[in-house]
Formats: structure tokens, C-alpha cells, sequence
């Protein structure tokens, strides 16, 4: 047994399982439980009232042979996944690259910038965006006041701007990435940028050269982070769009939402439920695989 | 003195840049308040302006009435109960199980610190399914009790950022109080609580947000209307098929957003300090 002795000497089980107790309880109760439960209700026809029916391999067989939904939300939220996330975050490194420069008013920049990203899951922001992207809404009234002739179509109820809208909301809240890029950017000693100037590099040579390395490991974090949570998208998708126009937004989430609680094909949902936790995995394991040949770990010491 | 100007114009394009970055970020907030006072039928009209045309504050008390016979007093009083519940029980949970890792040594404490790390990568989501049903078993739906009893039990994202926060303590501390005579608990309370009061504070504040902007939990667990939380109100609110009175939708989307921006704006130094040293999404 390979355990950290305390200085007072030997182990305290006691009062180690008393402080984590809470954790050992919620752990089984809300993770561990549920867990092996979604396994089994994925093998199972279920409604919440009758008592759940074994029929083996049907939900999995149902999804990849007749499902055409289960095919259009996963299409869905990787054309989500692939272009918000990398949009959002190629947008906040920018955006923290210029706040980290010596400005004037970083502090009240930082701020706005900052303040879509911290009401950014409530549903006000969701039905205001809804609004903004609608037919008469305010973007069309900008296009109008600058073109003359405001377009005659609903961003929103579109089939082919729908799901651009809702990227372009992702985009909108660049503020955390952007705040772990900032304090990524701090931690880079000033000397080397001064050196690097000295030897003749230009801007482009030191973001590339300098900059991009040692921030690997912020965007490794932030990569993994938006990742999942792309994978998760649901309010969005419920509020503004309510995965319509013709499906284009019916995010994965919210599939198995509607099959769950509103189809009540709790079994079915729980399928869907195992094949994300499925695809999350491999993604996050793919990322940090590759990323022993991207990210830079400078030796501290 | 070219070099200078050159230099100047740069700094220039910045600040505009800057400028025009801020414009968009707040400009759909700042429409949304404009249109809580715009009258009802002046919202879509002329939509990009910012200013309405007459006063209207109407649109509050229009909206506060809520639907169904219940007012948004009802909405905000639940959603302040489960907030509030929650935000307690993750900082008095996470705390005591935090300093349970990172102080005590304990049996099979590697094998329970890598249930903490494996939870921090599932996807809550994931199980909301079982979950659901389990709570609906134990007769807990249509209650507030799933949405605030899991809280009192630790969640391995602040249990991770009290942990790190609480190595940096030093250990003489701990030490000296016990020679003082203090038991666990006592160094617990006494010595390492007051220690970590900022990262409870970021704790609380990030808690704060995501359990005010709770939706689906909201959304499957509550289904009389006299429990909703804003959140759900607001959406059945803005429902397209009953004619929403735009308006009043966004007076009490307004207000719905006033606590969140007056926590920011208190606590920034807290939230900006804690997003960037431990990456919590916001």
C-alpha cells in the first residue's frame, strides 16, 4: 500500500472517510448507480410506467438501420462541433492576444467581451437571439438601414441559415476561452518576445514560433472543454430553433430529450444516452492522444 | 516622427477594433432592455433601433403577471429557493470533502480521488436518463428535490479547485494548530476554511450561475406551473403558438438577467481570477 503517511503518523481512515463521506454517497447515488442503470435500460423498452422489457440489441439495431433522426442530430452537432468550437476558439485567441497588449481600457473591454459569456445558457439570452435573427428582427433591420431594403427572410426558420445562427451564437460567447488564452498568454516570460525581436523576427514569427507552443497546453484544456460541451448543445437548439427548420438543428441532446420526455421511450433514450458517452470518449481520448506530438510542455523547474 | 504617428495609428486601429468588438458583444443585450420599454407594437418596427420611441414601462407590469394565474414573483421566489440551496450545499460539501483529499491520509484514497477525476470528464448529461427515472421512483419529480439534493453531495469540479487551492496552504499551519490542540474538524474550520475564502467565493459565484441558468434540470423535473423556475417560465413564456406579447417577454427577460450581472460586476475580480486559473466554462 502505497499511501502518503502523515507527518503525526500513520493512516486516519476515520476521519479521512468521515470528511469525504458526502463524496462516497452522491458518487454511488448519482453517478454510479445511474450509470450501470443507463446500460441497462439501453437493452430494455421502458415508458416509465410499465415495467421495463429486455429486448437485447433492438435499440441499437433500431438506431443504425431505420433511425434516419439518429443520423440527421449526430450530422447535426459534428457540423456544430466542427465549426463553433474551432471558430470560437481561433476568435478568442485573437481577441485575447489584442486585450493582451498594453491599451487603454483593457479592464472595460475585458468586461464587455466578457458578459455574453456569463448569461450565455439562460434561456432570456436564447429567446432575445431567436428575436434578433427573426424575420423582422434587428439584424435584418441593419441590413435594411444600410442596404435600403431590408432581406425578406428569417435567419432563424431558414433550412440553410438556421444552424449557421446558432453558430454564430457560440461564436458570440468567446468570453471563457478567452479569459484561459489571456492567462495562458500572461504566463509568457516578456524576455522571450524581447529576444526574439533582438534575432530580427517579425510578428508573424513570434506568434508562431513563440506564442502558439507555449499556449499548447491552454488549447489542449480549451479544446477538450468545448468538445464535450459542443456535445451537450441543447438550449440553443430547444428555444431559438426547436430543432427545426427541417431538422437542421436537431442537436443530439436534444434527440434523445424528445425521445425520453416526450415520446417517454426512456429505453430508446438510453441508448442514444450510451452511444454519445461512446463518441465523447473516443474524441477526448483521439484528442489527447494526438496531443503528445502538438502540446509543449515547458520543463518547469 | 514618422515612426512615432505610424506607432500612434496603430494603437489607434486598436482602440477601434476594440471598440467595434464591444459593440457587438453588447449590443444584443442592450436591444433587449431597449425593447423592454419599447410599447409592444413598436418592437419589430424599426427593430434595430436602440432607443424606443415612447417610454413604455407597462411592459413590466404586464409581464410580472406571468401566466396561468401566477405571477413571476412565484418564478423568481423558486428559482432564489434553489439557488440558494444549492449553492450552500456545493461549498459546504465540496469544502469538507476537499480537505478530506488533500490533508488526510486515508485507505483506497487514490482509488476515490480517481472517481473525483473520472466524474470531472463524464458529461453529467450522459446519465440524465437514469437519473430521471430513479428520481421518478423515489416519487422526487415535481418537487425541488432533484435539483438540490444532489448538490449536498459534492461535485468533482469545485472539489478539484478547493483541492488545488488548499495544497498551496502550507502544511505548518495544519501542524501548528494541531500541537495547539485542535482536532480535524477544528483545523478544518479554524485554520484552512478562512484560507480559502476566495476560492469558496469563486465556487459560489460559478455554482451561482450554472444552477440560475439550469434549464433541462428545470425543464424535466418541474412540471406544475406554480414550480417553475424562470428559466421554464420564460420559455413557455415565448410560446410562438400563443401570440407572446414580445415586449413584456423581454421586460422579464431583463430582470431575469439583472442577479447574474450584479454578481459580475461585484464579484469580477473572483470570477476572472477563477475562470482563468482553473478554466471553469462560464
Amino acid at each position: 500500500m502505497k499511501q502518503k503517511i502523515g507527518k503525526a503518523g500513520g493512516l486516519e481512515n476515520g476521519a479521512g472517510y468521515l470528511f469525504i463521506l458526502p463524496w462516497i454517497i452522491g458518487f454511488i447515488a448519482f453517478t454510479a448507480i445511474p450509470f450501470v442503470a443507463l446500460f441497462y435500460f439501453s437493452f430494455t423498452n421502458y415508458d416509465l410506467l410499465s415495467t421495463p422489457k429486455w429486448i437485447g440489441l433492438d435499440n441499437f439495431i433500431r438506431m443504425f438501420t431505420t433511425d434516419e433522426k439518429f443520423f440527421t442530430s449526430l450530422k447535426v452537432t459534428f457540423f456544430y462541433v466542427l465549426t463553433a468550437i474551432p471558430l470560437r476558439l481561433i476568435f478568442a485567441l485573437f481577441i485575447a492576444m489584442l486585450l493582451n497588449m498594453k491599451i487603454k481600457f483593457v479592464g472595460v473591454y475585458r468586461t464587455a467581451f466578457y458578459v455574453p459569456s456569463i448569461i450565455g445558457g439562460s434561456v432570456a439570452v436564447a429567446v432575445m437571439w431567436g428575436q434578433l435573427f427573426g424575420l423582422n428582427g434587428a439584424v435584418n433591420g441593419i441590413i435594411g438601414a444600410v442596404t435600403g431594403t431590408p432581406p425578406n427572410v428569417s435567419w432563424i426558420a431558414n433550412p440553410d441559415t438556421a444552424l449557421w445562427t446558432l453558430i454564430l451564437m457560440a461564436v458570440w460567447q468567446f468570453g471563457s476561452p478567452m479569459i484561459i488564452f489571456l492567462a495562458g498568454l500572461k504566463n509568457i516570460p516578456e524576455s522571450y518576445y524581447e529576444a526574439a525581436v533582438v534575432d530580427g523576427a517579425n510578428a508573424f514569427h513570434r506568434f508562431v514560433k513563440i506564442t502558439l507552443p507555449l499556449l499548447t497546453p491552454v488549447i489542449l484544456f480549451n479544446l477538450v472543454m468545448q468538445i464535450i460541451g459542443g456535445f451537450m448543445t441543447f438550449t440553443q437548439g430547444l428555444i431559438i430553433t426547436a430543432g427545426g427548420p427541417l431538422d437542421r438543428t436537431l442537436f443530439y441532446q436534444l434527440y434523445v430529450y424528445r425521445q425520453g420526455f416526450e415520446f417517454l421511450d426512456m429505453g430508446y433514450a438510453a441508448a442514444l444516452s450510451c452511444f454519445l458517452l461512446l463518441i465523447v470518449a473516443v474524441l477526448t481520448a483521439l484528442v489527447f492522444k494526438s496531443s503528445s506530438s502538438w502540446v509543449h510542455y515547458e520543463s518547469k523547474g | 516622427m514618422t515612426r512615432n504617428s505610424k506607432f500612434s495609428m496603430g494603437k489607434l486601429m486598436i482602440q477601434l477594433l476594440c471598440v467595434l468588438i464591444g459593440i457587438v458583444s453588447l449590443y444584443p443585450l442592450v436591444w433587449m432592455v431597449a425593447s423592454s420599454f419599447k410599447e409592444s407594437s413598436q418592437v419589430f418596427v424599426s427593430a434595430h433601433s436602440l432607443i424606443p420611441r415612447s417610454w413604455d414601462f407597462s411592459n413590466y407590469t404586464t409581464g410580472w403577471r406571468g401566466f396561468a394565474g401566477i405571477t413571476f414573483g412565484t418564478f423568481f421566489k423558486n428559482t432564489i429557493i434553489i439557488v440558494c440551496s444549492v449553492v450552500t450545499g456545493t461549498v459546504v460539501s465540496c469544502s469538507l470533502i476537499a480537505y478530506g483529499f488533500a490533508r488526510i491520509p486515508f485507505r483506497l484514497k487514490g482509488f476515490w480521488f480517481g472517481t473525483v477525476m473520472l466524474t470531472l470528464l463524464l458529461p453529467g448529461q450522459i446519465v440524465q436518463i437514469p437519473q430521471y427515472i430513479i428520481f421518478h421512483k423515489l416519487g422526487w419529480v415535481n418537487t425541488f428535490l432533484p435539483l438540490i439534493v444532489p448538490a449536498f453531495f459534492g461535485s468533482a469540479f469545485f472539489i478539484f479547485l478547493l483541492l488545488q487551492f488548499i495544497r498551496t496552504i502550507p502544511y505548518e499551519l495544519d501542524e501548528a494548530a494541531k500541537i495547539d490542540g485542535c482536532s480535524r474538524f477544528g483545523i478544518f474550520a479554524r485554520v484552512i476554511m478562512p484560507l480559502i475564502t476566495p476560492a469558496l467565493v469563486t465556487a459560489a459565484i460559478f455554482e451561482f450561475y450554472w444552477s440560475w441558468d439550469n434549464f433541462f434540470g428545470a425543464l424535466i423535473y418541474l412540471g406544475k406551473p406554480q414550480l417553475y423556475t424562470i428559466s421554464v417560465a420564460l420559455r413557455l413564456f415565448a410560446d410562438p403558438s400563443s401570440g407572446t406579447d414580445w415586449s413584456a417577454m423581454f421586460a422579464m427577460a431583463t430582470l431575469s438577467l439583472i442577479p447574474p450581472i450584479l454578481i459580475f460586476f461585484v464579484f469580477q475580480r473572483y470570477i476572472v481570477e477563477g475562470i482563468s486559473t482553473t478554466g471553469l466554462k462560464g
